[in-house]
């Protein structure tokens, strides 16, 4: 009997989490006189691929996920980078300090993302970034460096001080001592500090809608914000839906492949400190 | 000047000097350029016009109608998203925490919500808004709920309902974690002694795991109270602050007076105001997340 209850809570919690994506793979694999029937048609019959064939032929999509990929994973290595050098000073600093350190950066995040958009399109626009995907590389990784020291300075402490110590006595320099001993020690954390900054800035919107104007430079999101007909009453639900399996399709085989990092790290840069 | 045989302040402050001017680059030098231009009046008269104004901006936010509706907006978003966020993530937390096989798929269709774009999943929430083809109304149909079609997206109060429930299934995810995390923190041996005492599963919940989960929920909700009262994406994409302006946050406004209205200078002012307010609520996070000042003192 209990089991049953569990299973039942189990099952609501699957359904809340996956329907409305569900919903969208439905929906874009739809003939379009099924998505408009009433009552409402749940599964498509026949499956029909013409919506992502006609997506694709009105937007770049390759493009804007292309774009996404390169912007995100460049950022990534910003942040990862500089925040593994930042950790690895903040992890030797006395506690008070330390945690005035982290406790500011808290506060960074915690800004309003409306609060920096225009004086960052001011400059995008004087150094001639807009409509570059890349102009958004060094945004996305200050933004999101934050989390990734959280993460990392973490890992750094569980390293014994005396590991580090002992490399200095073998005559490594500090940036040796990072790359050769802190590094290998932390992959698990930086592994986990990469996927988190790589998701938040596929997923950016605000900064990505406003840089970029030509849509051959836009990415994912920003793209897709675009899909929309040419009136409000032709709005294509089958295109759009298609869009939106596109784009949350990576993400998706991401978070089951990295299920459990993702998990540790969210609550660790969270709840610890 | 001091040296350890782990490093030197030079090195140290060499460490932390990329990510000190990405920061300042990407925050601090655009807050102060925020900040005095909310203080300016902004004409573009063939090339951008500067005027220095002073306060009368923020003076001008204190007669404005569409931001005190707009900040109306913005509470009772953050407030109802927050709450209901909080209530299902420890349901789910609950959930999660118990031992069986496919728990692992489990939080991972857990954590799907959390990981895809807002923007774009508040593509497909405005079609299962739809108001004409859209799911919900079926399913409600069907469940006897509704008599006819709601127009989730045409009516004030629909609009903020169908915002916030989009918003919560995207955000419960991040609290449930947390919550989690609380509960596998709780020892073993409490539960057992209370379960020895007599006290059934739910006296055990309600007397014991609730009350040491307080902390952990807590700071869950204030992290996301603060993320909510910034709410950009998911308003932009799925009704664009209408009906009416009756679902416009804060953030969007400000959005519309930079890009639509091109008045650089009160957009700037309602970006900074709405960042005091954030600033207050991202101060009760911080001494929740530290209640007592400490944390596992290393070294």
């Amino acid at each position: 009997m209990k089991r049953a209850a569990f299973a039942v809570a189990a099952g609501a919690v699957v359904a809340w989490s996956l329907a409305p994506a569900a919903w969208q793979l439905a929906t874009a694999l739809k003939p379009d006189s099924e998505i408009t029937a009433a009552p409402t048609v749940y599964l498509p019959h026949p499956p029909t691929l013409r919506h992502f064939a006609a997506l694709a032929k009105r937007k770049p999509l390759g493009r804007y996920l292309l774009n996404s990929f390169e912007a995100s994973a460049a950022a990534t290595l910003v942040a990862v980078g500089a925040g593994l050098l930042a950790a690895s000073a903040l992890a030797r600093m006395s506690g008070r300090r330390r945690r005035r350190v982290l406790f500011g950066l808290l506060l960074l995040v915690s800004f309003p993302p409306i609060l920096l958009l225009f004086p960052l399109y001011e400059a995008a626009r004087a150094l001639g970034g807009v409509n570059h995907p890349l102009a958004l590389v060094i945004p996305y990784a200050a933004l999101a460096l934050p989390l990734a020291i959280w993460i990392l300075e973490s890992a750094y402490r569980q390293i014994p001080r005396e590991i580090g110590e002992a490399a200095v006595l073998d005559g490594l320099s500090p940036l040796q001592r990072l790359v050769r001993i802190e590094l290998p020690l932390a992959l698990p954390s930086v592994v986990t500090a990469g996927i988190l900054v790589f998701i938040a800035c596929w997923n950016e919107f605000l900064l990505a809608l406003t840089f970029l104007t030509r849509d051959e430079s836009k990415t994912i999101t920003a793209g897709i914000a675009s899909v929309g007909g040419s009136s409000i009453y032709e709005i294509p639900w089958g295109q759009l839906s298609a869009a939106v399996v596109v784009a949350t399709a990576p993400l998706i085989v991401l978070v089951f492949l990295f299920e459990r990092r993702i998990a540790g790290g969210l609550t660790r840069g969270a709840v610890k400190g | 000047m001091r040296e350890t045989a782990t490093g030197t302040t030079r090195e140290r402050v060499a460490f932390l000097l990329p990510a000190a001017l990405l920061l300042a680059a990407v925050v601090a030098v655009p807050i102060l350029r925020v900040v005095s231009l909310s203080f300016e009046r902004v004409e573009l008269d063939g090339r951008a016009v500067t005027s220095w104004t002073g306060l009368s901006a923020y003076g001008r936010l204190w007669v404005d109608s569409r931001w005190w509706a707009a900040l109306r907006n913005t509470a009772v978003f953050t407030g109802a998203s927050t709450l209901l966020d909080t209530v299902l993530g420890v349901a789910i937390a609950l959930v999660l925490h118990r031992r069986f096989r496919g728990r692992g798929a489990l939080r991972a269709a857990v954590l799907i919500p959390w990981a895809l774009p807002t923007s774009v999943m508040a593509l497909a929430w405005a079609w299962i808004f739809n108001d004409s083809f859209g799911v919900a109304n079926d399913l409600l149909a069907r469940l006897g709920l509704i008599g006819r079609p709601v127009a989730w997206l045409g009516e004030p109060r629909t609009a903020m309902a169908a915002m916030i429930v989009a918003e919560v299934w995207k955000t419960t995810p991040f609290v449930a974690l947390i919550v989690l995390a609380g509960l596998q923190g709780i020892p073993e041996e409490i539960l057992e002694a209370a379960r020895v005492d007599g006290l059934g599963a739910s006296a055990r919940l309600r007397k014991i795991v609730l009350p040491l989960l307080v902390p952990s929920i807590l700071v869950a909700a204030a992290f996301r109270a603060v993320q909510a009262y910034g709410a950009f994406d998911i308003v932009y994409v799925m009704t664009g602050g209408g009906p009416g302006g009756a679902t416009e946050t804060v953030s969007l406004y400000a959005f519309q007076n930079y890009f639509r209205y091109l008045d650089f200078g009160y957009g700037s002012a309602i970006a900074t105001q709405t960042t005091i307010f954030a600033a207050l609520l991202a101060w009760i996070v911080i001494r929740l997340a530290r209640p007592d000042g400490k944390e596992g003192e290393a070294r």
